[in-house]
Formats: structure tokens, sequence, C-alpha cells
């Protein structure tokens, strides 16, 4: 299908052995940045590289788990695919959580692994592990390569088959006598993949569907998701919005795809969303999900979900449509390619004026709320000063938990490919590596990363990372000496018992920056916060931040579990 | 409800684990499964028969199967004109009383002899699943030492595909 050119890349060595092939053909995917550890049965890999002189960067880790979660990160805020190689064995299962989130968040990822050689496979050699058999469930598409010649082709597809469609991670497992073997010269790269064939362009009959749906709603709501980002269709969603004054709730993956601060926005729904986003997707008679996929988290009861809605689908996924919602008009198409559709097509728009001045008046009267606290920082003001002091234009990576909720709801996304969280795995210890990945990627914008003081003990070992390149991440330790997420369910609905939820002995994060070779700050108090944002938003290297916040602190409003989206509790003081 | 769903995919590796593991991950219970070459090389035959509760499920099936790389066609044949057969061997118990009773019994099924031993005959039967089970119902009293059935493989009929399908063994009337 296709067939690239025969392209002239200077690599310094001949092709001689599938090694090489591979340099090749990273080289040939643009691969600017891999992501990796090195072990036995990748060494002839890394010895190509170095053959080669790293003909793109490659960056090495402390643990594969940091490699994954970078990689991710990357991919979020460029676009572009991550690249990470591990070793067979421990390395390729050291890479499963990552690999599980990205394919729960569709994120591009090729993967490489190495392999024992297959001359041995099978019988439990030394470092192996059934990574095809692991990985399958996990991923969008795996390889095991068996011939040398092959290994042009499959990358290439791999590329092909991780960046297109509904993006997803791709793993190549590669023996080792494969990437060590001598070729025999060729190169060819091209490629069939009859059974994948993403559909992009909108059905004109389910767009005009939806268009008269449109025209004769009173209540329309926009729910925009990742998939609006992925589609890099923020432009068209936000003219879309505008044109027919529509209301937009975003998913916690879609932030950013609309404007935060947009009048029309109503910010998140779900679980901890806003009560005028839930009410609305409660009351509408027309919800339009553009690119997300209705989980859980985001519809809570079923039944309560958009009860007197009709319900339009627009996904590149045609299984995700239909699969939590019932569906009245799915439009199977790429995002950018629909709305666009939509907005060349001949609408009446609705008359949905009562609709938004209802919407503005919850919005004005039970808008998020926070107390202050009296002693030590309070969590949500801290986001909104750490939004000011960047002025809302950082990346923003974050851990999972409390923390994550408050950066969601407090720090008001204005731009796509800004936000990266780890939403449908809620992986922990992914924040920190993750913002890595986007400084690595996008090394001229500010990276802040908002971690609890539980997930980021998970891959702290990166701050090596961060201090090898130098790179001057931000790190926010939203530290409430507890898991607080577990903490606070604890509270709600397990009667106040904390069980092994209380982290009373943590390290001293400081010494551990100091250990690593970066910065640290520590702060308890609300006066102290704006020197300090100030001193660090100016100082062109990593830091770490310590910020001491009261362990009784509630992620609110929320939906409880089992409960609908319009039994919302802690909306009001 | 019983469906039967069949499947052309790419003969690449570690395909049947990748489609049989969507079914498991996504709580589809197979009932069961035939697997073999097909009229255009490199491509494979799968065929399932599923028990799927609502219209509901079974689309979220569909779209599973299409929605893997290797899958190239998904029809779920269940309401058209199709022929399916499954083939079973049955090996029962047969002294020298028993075997022209049981004889009798496996001709109207168009069921063959294909083994004899001192105690015991084993039976070959080909047809739609109802006949093999009806079959095997019959044979019990006299003792079924060992069962294997191959699962269902279905065809549509005549000129519904480009295959030209003889029927062979039909159900006894
Ligand atoms: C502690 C915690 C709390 C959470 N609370 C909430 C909450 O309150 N609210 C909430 O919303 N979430 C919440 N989540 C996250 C939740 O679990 C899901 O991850 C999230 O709702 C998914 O958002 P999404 O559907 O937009 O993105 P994804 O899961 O990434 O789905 C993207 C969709 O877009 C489609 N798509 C991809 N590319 C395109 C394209 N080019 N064109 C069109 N479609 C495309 C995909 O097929 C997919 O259906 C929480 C997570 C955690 C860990
Ligand atoms: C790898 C992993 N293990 C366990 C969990 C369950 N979990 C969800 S939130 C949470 C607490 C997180 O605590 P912390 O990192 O301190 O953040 P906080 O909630 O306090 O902001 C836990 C344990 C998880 N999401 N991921």
């Amino acid at each position: 299908m296709k067939a690239v050119a025969k392209q002239e890349v200077q690599l310094k060595e001949e092709l001689g052995t599938g090694a090489d092939l591979l340099i090749k053909a990273l080289v040939d995917a643009k691969v600017e940045k891999v992501f990796g550890y090195p072990g036995g049965a990748v060494l002839p890999i890394y010895d190509a590289m170095f053959r080669h002189e790293f003909p793109f960067e490659h960056i090495l880790f402390r643990h594969e788990q940091g490699t994954i979660h970078a990689a991710e990160g990357y991919a979020r805020v460029t676009g572009k695919p991550g690249v990470v190689i591990a070793t067979s064995g421990p390395g390729a299962t050291n890479l499963i959580t990552g690999i599980t989130d990205a394919m729960m968040d569709s994120l591009p990822l090729v993967i490489f692994t190495g392999q024992v050689g297959q001359s041995v496979i099978g019988t439990d050699a030394f470092q192996e592990a059934d990574v095809m058999g692991l990985t399958t469930p996990i991923t969008k598409y795996n390889y095991q390569v068996q011939n040398i010649a092959d290994l042009p082709r499959i990358v290439n597809e791999a590329f092909h088959i991780a960046t297109t469609g509904r993006p997803g991670p791709v793993l190549i497992d590669i023996p080792k006598n494969i990437s060590a073997g001598a070729t025999d010269g060729e190169y060819d790269n091209s490629f069939e993949v009859p059974g994948y064939q993403p559909t992009v362009n909108p059905n004109p009959m389910q767009i005009r569907k939806l268009a008269n749906a449109l025209s004769q709603s009173k209540k329309p709501v926009l729910l925009a998701g990742a998939g609006v980002t992925i589609a890099d269709a923020s432009d068209e969603l936000t003219a879309f919005a505008e044109k027919y004054q529509l209301p937009v709730v975003n998913t916690l993956l879609g932030l950013g795809s609309f404007p935060g601060s947009h009048p029309l926005s109503l910010g998140m729904g779900g679980m901890h969303g806003t009560y005028t986003a839930n009410m609305a997707i409660y009351e509408a008679d027309l919800l339009i999900n553009i690119g997300a996929r209705f989980d859980d988290r985001l519809t809570g009861k079923i039944s309560s979900f958009a009860p007197e809605a009709k319900v339009a689908h627009i996904d590149i996924d045609p299984a995700e449509i239909g699969k939590n919602i019932t569906t009245e008009i799915p439009v199977v198409a790429d995002a950018k390619r629909a709305l666009l559709a939509l907005l060349n097509g001949e609408l009446n728009g609705p008359d949905n004026k009562e609709w938004l001045e209802k919407l503005e008046a919850n919005k004005k009267e039970y808008p998020l709320w926070y107390d202050h606290s009296d002693e030590l920082i309070s969590p949500q003001w801290l986001i909104e000063q750490i939004h000011q002091a960047s002025k809302g234009e950082a990346i923003v990576a974050t851990d999972v938990g409390q923390h994550q909720m408050w950066a969601a709801q407090f720090y008001h996304f204005n731009k796509p490919h800004n936000w990266i969280t780890s939403g449908g795995l809620g992986t922990m210890g992914f924040g920190l590596p993750a913002a890595i990945g986007a400084q690595i990627g996008r090394p001229d914008d500010t990276v802040i990363s908002i971690l609890g003081d539980g997930g980021v003990q998970m891959t702290i070992q990166e701050l090596a990372v961060m201090n090898d390149l130098n790179l001057p991440v931000k790190v926010f330790i939203v530290n409430n000496e507890a898991l607080g997420m577990v903490r606070q369910w604890q509270e709600k609905f397990h009667g106040e018992r904390y069980s092994s939820s209380l982290l009373t002995k943590n390290p001293d994060f400081l010494k551990i920056a100091e250990g690593y070779g970066i910065r640290g700050i520590k702060v308890d108090k609300e006066k102290d916060v704006p020197a300090v944002l100030e001193d660090i938003f100016s100082y062109d290297g990593p830091v770490v931040v310590d910020c001491r916040i009261s362990w009784k602190e509630k992620v609110f409003p929320m939906i409880a579990p089992g409960k609908g989206i319009n039994e919302m509790i802690g909306v009001t003081r | 409800m019983k469906r039967i769903i069949t499947c052309t995919v790419q003969d690449r590796g570690g395909v049947l684990n990748r489609i049989t593991g969507m079914f498991y991950k996504r709580q589809f219970n197979i009932e069961s499964i035939t697997v073999g070459v097909s009229e255009i090389e490199g491509l494979s035959k799968m065929t399932f028969v599923v028990e799927i509760s609502d219209d509901q499920k079974l689309e979220q099936l569909t779209k599973q199967l299409n929605k893997q790389i290797d899958v190239i066609k998904v029809s779920d044949i269940t309401d058209k004109a199709i022929v399916a057969r499954e083939l079973a061997l049955v090996k029962v118990n047969a002294g020298n009383q028993s075997r022209a009773e049981i004889q009798g019994i496996i001709t109207p099924f168009r069921g063959t002899v294909i083994d004899v031993s001192k105690d015991t005959l084993t039976i070959q039967v080909t047809g739609k699943s109802d006949k093999v089970d009806a079959l095997i119902s019959l044979l019990k009293p006299y003792g079924i030492k060992e069962i294997s059935r191959t699962g269902v493989t279905a065809l549509l009929r005549g000129q519904q595909s480009s295959q030209q399908v003889v029927e062979v063994n039909s159900f006894p009337v």
C-alpha cells in the first residue's frame, strides 16, 4: 500500500546486520528521540546505534517504566509516536503498565523489545518471557520478527498502525539472532494491511441527520474528548461551537481541546466535573459526543446519563459507538473531517437562548469552590497560583489522585496538547516521567509536573534523567502525607477507617532532590507561595517543590460510586 | 441466542490468540470455533458459534472483530441461508448383541462406522449440530466412551457467495 520511496539516509555504516536495518528503518520513520534501557538481548541494537553515531537521540532512563511513560508524554504533546527500546524478559515486563496505559488512552507508541535467540525461544531460556502472549491484549498490534529481511517492512507498518486511525501502542519483539544476524543488504519496507482501513470521512447522510437534530434541538450540548485533540480539531470545534452557540463539556482527557476560559465552556463533566457540566448532560435534549468514549468515570450510572437526550457520537473507532451508551446518530469519522462537514453544511442553528441562560445561571450559582486552609496551603488555590505564574500556557503533567483532579479543575487549559494525565488506567508513577518526555519533545515550553507524595515515589528515580539532561521541569509534590484519593474514599465511604493510606513517614523530598543534583524547595505557607513561584519560573533548571497541604483536603464536587450524574455531592460548601 | 459468525483473517502468527483473547477480554462466550485455510492463499477462515444475549452485544462483537488488524471480513450469517455442518466421532460400547441395533440407529443419520474393536464401535456423523446431538443422545444408553466434535463450520448457500456450495448430508426426515 505504502511503498516509501527509498531515500538516501546518511548512515555511518553499511547495513550489515539486522540491527543496522532497524536503525535505518527508524531514521526513515523520522524518529528523533528514543527512550530506552539496554540489556543483553538488545545489545546488537545498542551497538548499532553507537556505530551509527546516534542518528536520533537515545535517552537512558532509570527504569523501563520511566521510558514508556516518557514516550507517552512525548506523544501527547508532540502528536508524534513515542519510541521505546527495552531488553527481553524483565525489561519487557517492566513495560507492561505503560503499554496498557497507552492502549487505554490511545497514545501512539512503537515499542521494541529484545527477545532470546530463535533457536531457544520456548525453552525458558535466560531472560525469556512470552512477550507476544503478554502484550497481545494490551497492544493495537504486535509482531515477532521471524526473518531479518522483514524488519524494514514491519517497522514501517508498525509506525503506520500506531499513528493512524485510533492511535495505540504497537510492539515489535526482536530475537537476538535477528538483530545480530547478517543481512543480504536488501532493504524493502513496502507493506500491505488489507484488514486495516480506518474510516476518516463521515457519511454525508449521517452528517445531515446530525444537522437536522441540531436545528430541532432546544438544549444541545457538545461533549469534547481526547479524540478532538488527537484529530487536531480544536479550531474547528471552537468555530462550530461559536457558530451555533453550543455549550461544551470536556472529558478529563479532552481538557484543552476547547478553551477552558471560553464563555461556552462548562468545564469538565463526570465524577469530579462541574455541577453545570453534569446537569447540562442530564437535561440536554441533544448530546453530541466528539471523540470521547463514554468512560464510566464520565457517565456515572448509565440510566441517569443524558436520559432526555438524543445521542450523536462522532468517533474514528466504530466499536466505541454504542458500546456504553445507546446512540441514535453514529458518525464514524475523524473528528476534524466531521466538524468541517458540519461547519460547511447548511443548517439552521438551534433555538437555545433560554438554555444558555440557564447554564450561565448555573455557572454563577454553582462554581467550583474551596476554602483556605488555616495553616497549610490549600491545594486548589495552589493550582490557581501555578496557573497564573505560568500564564496558563504551560504543559502540565500529573500523576493520579486528588492532585490530578485539582489540576484538572483549576488549571484552565486553553490550548490542546498541553495536558498530560493518565485517564483510563489511572497509573500512579506516570506523572514524573511523562513530564520528562514532554520536555524532551517540546524543549522550549514550560513543563510542570504536579504529583502526589505517594505517586512520585513510584518513579522518583527518573529525577536522574532531569539532572542528566538539565531539563527545566518544575515538579510540584502536593504533599498531604497520604494516599489522598484513597483516604478520601475511606473517609466518605468506609467510615473513616484509614486502612494503609497514611504516609506519615515520608522521606525528605528535598534531600532526595539534592541527592539527584536538583534544587529542592519546601513551602508550607500560602504567603510564601508567590515568591517561590516567581523564583522557580525564572530559574532555568529542574526544581522540586515540596508543597505541604492538609491531609484532610478533599476533591469536590463528586459523584459517589454507582450514583447518577445528577446526584453530585459537595456542590456547595 | 446462538449466532454463527465467520471471519476471514490474514494468516499471521498469533492471529488466533489475538482473536480468542478479545473474546475472553470482552466476555463473549465461544461455544465452538473452527479454523482452516480459505480458498485464497494467505487467508484463513474462522467460524465461531457464540451465545449472545442481545443485539447490542452482538453489534459489539462484530465491531470488535472488525477492529482487529488481521481481520478482513466479518459476517454474521445466522439469519442468512446457510449450510452449517459439524463432524463428530463417537466411540460407543458395543458388544456382539448391540452392534446390529446401533447400526440401525445410525443409518437414518447417515452415520458410518469407521472403526471396530472387540467391544466398541467408532461412528462418524456429519450434519447440523442438532442432528449430531440427536444421534449422540440415542447412543447414550449403550455407554459412550469418547466424543470428539469439530464445532460448526458454515458457508452461505449458492449464489450468495462466489463459492459453489453443494449440500451433502441432509437431516433425515
Ligand atoms: C482519579 C480519576 C478520576 C477521573 N475522573 C474523571 C471525571 O471526573 N471525568 C472524566 O471525564 N474523566 C475522568 N477520569 C478519566 C476517565 O477514566 C477517562 O480516561 C476519560 O473520561 C476518557 O476521556 P476521553 O473519552 O475523552 O478520552 P479517550 O479515552 O482517550 O478516548 C478518546 C476517544 O476518541 C476517539 N478518537 C481517537 N482519535 C480520533 C479522531 N481522530 N477522531 C475522532 N475520534 C477519535 C477514540 O476512538 C476514543 O473513543 C478520571 C480518571 C482518574 C484516574
Ligand atoms: C499503580 C497504582 N496503584 C494504586 C492506585 C490506586 N490509587 C489511586 S489514587 C491513589 C492515591 C494517590 O496518592 P498520592 O500519589 O499521594 O496522590 P493524592 O491523591 O494524595 O493527591 C491510589 C493509591 C493507582 N491508581 N495506581
